[in-house]
């Protein structure tokens, strides 16, 4: 399994903060969100309108980064704390 | 040589963070100490308050990455970085990073390098009440330039 958090704006645009995916086909940070296109049908407007961060295991990453199963992705807009 | 950063809802006190910067700390010959805290204007609007999410564990990792960078570029010793979270009323605190070395000059570039990496890379939100509604904050592009400064070759 991979669990995929989201922050923010797309915690709340999903009205989900956090859901376990089946690593079935799931090579890379892209196949990820592309399963959650099939998960959330808000997802594909919102990575269309928002620039979209991803970390995976509490790292930055791009989008071709490879996931395994027992990894940590999330997904959210860019930071503004301080 | 120590590091504290705690991410926390509630309030810090000066006096205390400073007494940590200085207790039995006869080494450092300064002490440089940054807070931010919540505006009363930002974009035009009136703001009434402040509600700030965070990656726990990210968080934590991020800034002790960006403090690790800043002790490999200037002799700094003790670092403090506290940051908010939660719900935040305007005037309120939101960030403090403190810092002792031996040398102002390098006390000053450190703080500020920490607060300029943290602006950019630690994974905290801002989402601003306004009497206009709320909104969740843009990050600001001025923010990103002034972090790449410090990439620049002198």
């Amino acid at each position: 399994m991979i669990t995929v958090h989201f922050f923010a704006l797309f915690r709340e645009q999903l009205d989900c903060d956090s859901i376990e995916l089946s690593c079935e086909g799931l090579n890379t940070v892209e196949d990820v969100s592309a399963r959650l296109a099939t998960e959330f049908s808000k997802w594909p407007s919102l990575t269309q309108k928002y620039q979209v961060l991803v970390a995976v295991n509490q790292t930055m990453v791009d989008t071709s980064f490879k996931v395994n199963s027992g990894d940590e992705v999330a997904f959210f807009p860019p930071v503004t704390g301080g | 040589m120590s590091t504290i950063i705690s991410i926390q809802t509630q309030d810090f006190n000066h006096n205390t963070l400073y007494q940590q910067l200085t207790h039995e700390n006869a080494l450092d010959g300064a002490v440089v100490t940054f807070t931010g805290q919540v505006r009363q204007q930002n974009l035009g609007d009136s703001v009434t308050g402040l509600s700030l999410e965070h990656y726990p564990g990210m968080t934590e990792k991020t800034i002790s990455d960006i403090i690790k960078q800043a002790r490999s570029k200037w002799s700094v010793n003790r670092v403090i970085v506290i940051h908010r979270v939660g719900k935040l009323s305007v005037g309120e605190n939101i960030v403090f990073v403190g810092v002792t070395g031996p040398h102002r000059g390098e006390c000053f570039a450190a703080n500020e390098f920490i607060m300029d990496f943290l602006k950019v890379k630690a994974p905290f939100w801002k989402k601003e009440i306004t009497t206009q509604g709320e909104r969740w904050l843009d990050a600001r592009t001025t923010d990103q330039v002034k972090a790449n400064q410090w990439e620049e070759p002198n």
